[in-house]
């Protein structure tokens, strides 16, 4: 048993700390502290700095132009980027269809989608939940039906991050309504310019509108952009939510989320004090902190294991419902060390750049949406309770 | 014992239900916190017309309410009804504090409350005070025959569709006293009065109010001179009734909300709540509201208590509803799943309303630790 990284980590630790202090934007790594709204531009800007160092695509073989980072790189990578302040990659290119493609595309789709996904040529999003579907995924309504070399596909995608930004969508469709629910259903790449694709923005809680829906009527997809075999999507599709949790843990954030809270709980006076004094406060904060050490050690062993060559299973589940709770209750202190200026809602502070004098602190309005925004993460990727079934199911034999 | 609603209260509650239920929509309600004024004129009118501002104020005071049981029972129905007209802020702070501490002049203007022609906002809270109710920055000299007030008031719920404030300043001693804290009514049009108006989380508007060298008469002194803090401590525990009372009725919203989603959701093939871990999480947010509803009850009941009893019951109230907002709005949400997540969703405006009740009035942990301190006393 043995904490510490090997040297050889602790030097492409070192590599990966010099890098960012080298490359990494101020104007990018400012706006993510304070919690500002990022662009497409800045997502883009980031990749390219990334892609021009080779480390954009850490989940990839060499073979296509990824790292080829073992588990404990990739975690490393995770923790210093996100200490730094760096715009975390937009991962539905990257993290989702990249390893799909490059285990069940063929060749010319390699090819031809791989390069363009390091490049940035394409703004990826993801065409999986449906509405009044939420964590039932296999409920696939949208069909895609062949005619000639097109498939025409009609239905609605929801809660599609991003795709205001997209050109491109990887969509479930289905195209057998025969046998059970996961057989009938096809991986298709779809390009958003195509006649019949509809955009219209969801805003949430927090007042923001980064999720959409994806309205698809007679929309003509050609054939080629089918990826692996009609029918047989579900498997792809499986196969790309394990990518999805990767750095399910989120102990990056949530380690960057204490630090922000503890900045502003000695930032704000209660009873002629600092906040973080008060012994109720301090309590709270230091419950938290202790959950996110254990926690950030239980992830730890999974991605040893990871790297030993174990592919997680239900122990993702695990990370995803301890790590959310932790998120979250480090997103309701720093909402609750906000005080009284939570209350203000002014839209235009969150942008960047925004001349807009905050009506609080300058932490006010981001720490207080934070709050409402996150409480999608027990929701998103599969909701904390179909997890903890997942849970009682692989790892309790219940 | 008896839990019953008077004969007149329940014919209040009644009508006042049916009134909002009428009249307020989820559109109404983002419409009003999107306009300059925050709130909806007709709507204001009509709470005047049906004595729903006259209910918050005792006989003696030209109405025909004001005991602990009038605030809860009509705030519980603002509550359920999602209302954000600042009626808090006019009639159990403002108003509850000219009718406590104002000459015969100055009790003018209960009536006009009452009437509905004449909003006012109680600007005391500051950048630095948090939840410290004597903690007041802002001062007022002495001159001539009147006062100098120069300080910045925060979070002035209301103060965009008052014509008149109530300003705390200090006419002496230091930050945190409680002696030398002094209210004055100022007009918003007064030189050296400015208003920075926004929405709120929750619906409504506020502003923040900076006082520049701001001239008044000595009329303007509410009650006597450095001796405001009873009177204020007083009006918070009011509001604080009030506010706990709304709190329990967007508690009720959303829990039946939540129960009808749960029945009407289907997915892997049954109605969610079929499940029978959404239905203990549910039983248990039913269990907590009743909580939070003889939580109120108690506070309601000892509004007019000895100070120490009631202060308790302030603290002890404000800390179980932050308790079980909490719970309500993140079980709520999570129970909704991505519908809970969008702002077209009713539930959006009624999370974010019951969420923002632990922002004012002092939040769970420092009614925690003011209720040990209190109980220690």
């Amino acid at each position: 048993m043995d904490l510490s990284y090997t040297p050889e980590q602790l030097a492409f630790q070192d590599e990966v700390r010099s890098f960012l202090q080298d490359k990494l934007p101020a104007h990018l790594s400012d706006k993510v502290k304070g919690g500002k709204r990022l662009g497409k531009a800045d997502y883009e800007e980031w990749h390219a700095i990334l892609n021009e160092r080779g480390w954009l695509a850490a989940t990839w073989a060499p073979e296509y132009g990824g790292t080829g980072w073992d588990a404990v790189q990739r975690h490393i990578f995770e923790m210093e980027t996100t200490a730094a302040g760096a715009p975390r990659i937009v991962p539905f290119g990257l993290h989702m269809l990249g390893p799909v493609l490059q285990k069940f595309g063929n060749q010319q789709q390699k090819d031809y989608w791989l390069p363009r996904i390091l490049n940035g040529d394409d703004w990826w999003c993801q065409g999986y939940s449906e509405p009044g579907a939420g964590s039932d995924l296999a409920s696939v309504k949208t069909t895609a039906v062949r005619d000639g070399d097109h498939y025409v596909v009609n239905g609605q995608k929801t809660w599609t991050t991003l795709g205001q930004y997209a050109n491109m969508i990887f969509c479930l469709v289905r195209t057998s309504k025969e046998g059970k629910p996961q057989e009938g259903i096809s991986f298709l790449l779809v390009d958003m310019d195509t006649p019949g694709v509809e955009v219209r923005p969801i805003v949430l809680l927090d007042g923001e509108a980064e999720v959409n829906e994806v309205w698809f009527d007679n929309v003509r997809v050609p054939v080629e952009n089918l990826v692996g075999e009609e029918n047989k999507g579900w498997t792809y599709a499986k196969y790309l939510l394990t990518h999805e949790r990767t750095n399910i843990a989120g102990v990056g954030f949530a380690r960057q989320g204490l630090a922000n809270l503890r900045r502003i709980a000695g930032l704000e006076q209660s009873g002629g004090q600092p906040l973080i004094q008060n012994p109720f406060f301090a309590g709270r904060l230091a419950q938290v902190e202790i959950d996110l050490m254990a926690m950030a050690t239980t992830n730890l062993r999974v991605i040893a294991a990871a790297a030993a060559g174990n592919a997680p299973g239900a122990e993702s589940s695990m990370l995803k419902v301890k790590g959310t709770i932790i998120r979250q209750e480090i997103n309701a202190l720093t909402r609750q060390a906000i005080g009284p200026y939570a209350a203000p809602f002014v839209s235009e502070e969150l942008e960047a750049g925004s001349n807009a004098d905050p009506v609080g602190p300058e932490y006010a309005m981001a720490g207080t949406q934070a709050y409402f925004n996150n409480r999608k993460l027990s929701i998103y990727g599969g909701s904390n309770e179909v997890q903890r079934q997942i849970i009682s199911k692989a790892i309790l034999g219940l | 014992m008896n839990f019953e609603l008077t004969e007149e209260r329940q014919m209040l509650q009644d009508g006042l239900r049916r009134y909002l239920s009428e009249s307020v929509t989820h559109e109404g309600l983002a419409a009003a916190t999107e306009s300059e004024a925050g709130h909806d004129v007709g709507l204001w009118a009509g709470l005047a017309e049906m004595g729903v501002i006259g209910a918050l104020f005792s006989e003696e005071d030209g109405g025909f309410g004001g005991a602990g049981f009038d605030l809860s029972l009509v705030f519980e129905e603002t509550g359920r009804a999602g209302l954000v007209e600042p009626l808090l802020d006019v009639g159990v702070l403002s108003g509850g504090l000219i009718a406590a501490l104002g000459n015969d002049t100055q009790r003018g203007l209960v009536d006009e409350i009452i009437g509905g022609a004449v909003q006012v906002a109680f600007a005391h809270g500051e950048p630095n005070s948090r939840y410290d109710l004597s903690r007041v920055e802002a001062t007022a000299k002495a001159q001539g025959d009147g006062y100098v007030l120069n300080g910045r008031k925060a979070v002035v719920v209301g103060a965009p569709s008052a014509q008149m404030l109530i300003v705390s300043a200090r006419t002496s001693g230091n930050a945190m006293d409680q002696d030398g804290i002094s209210l004055f009514l100022v007009p918003v049009g007064q030189d050296g009065v400015e208003m920075r108006s926004y929405p709120l989380n929750g619906g409504g508007r506020a502003a923040e109010v900076t006082l520049t060298d701001v001239t008044v008469g000595g009329d303007a002194l509410l009650g006597a001179e450095g001796q405001a803090f009873a009177a204020l401590e007083d009006a918070n525990a009011r509001a604080t009734c009030a506010i706990a009372a709304e709190a329990l009725g967007l508690m009720e919203t959303i829990k039946t909300l939540t129960t009808d989603y749960l029945s009407q959701r289907k997915q892997f093939g049954q109605p969610i709540g079929k499940f029978q871990v959404l239905q203990h999480r549910m039983a248990d947010v039913l269990i907590e509201i009743e909580q939070a509803r003889s939580a109120v009850i108690n506070l309601a009941g000892n509004l007019d208590g000895d100070r120490v009893e009631r202060e308790r019951h302030v603290s002890a109230t404000k800390n179980l509803i932050g308790r079980v907002a909490r719970q309500v709005v993140e079980e709520s949400i999570q129970m909704h799943g991505g519908i809970g997540m969008t702002q077209e969703y009713a539930l959006s405006h009624f999370a974010k309303r019951l969420t923002m009740v632990d922002h004012r009035f002092g939040d769970t942990d420092f009614h925690l630790e003011r209720f040990i301190r209190l109980s220690a006393a």
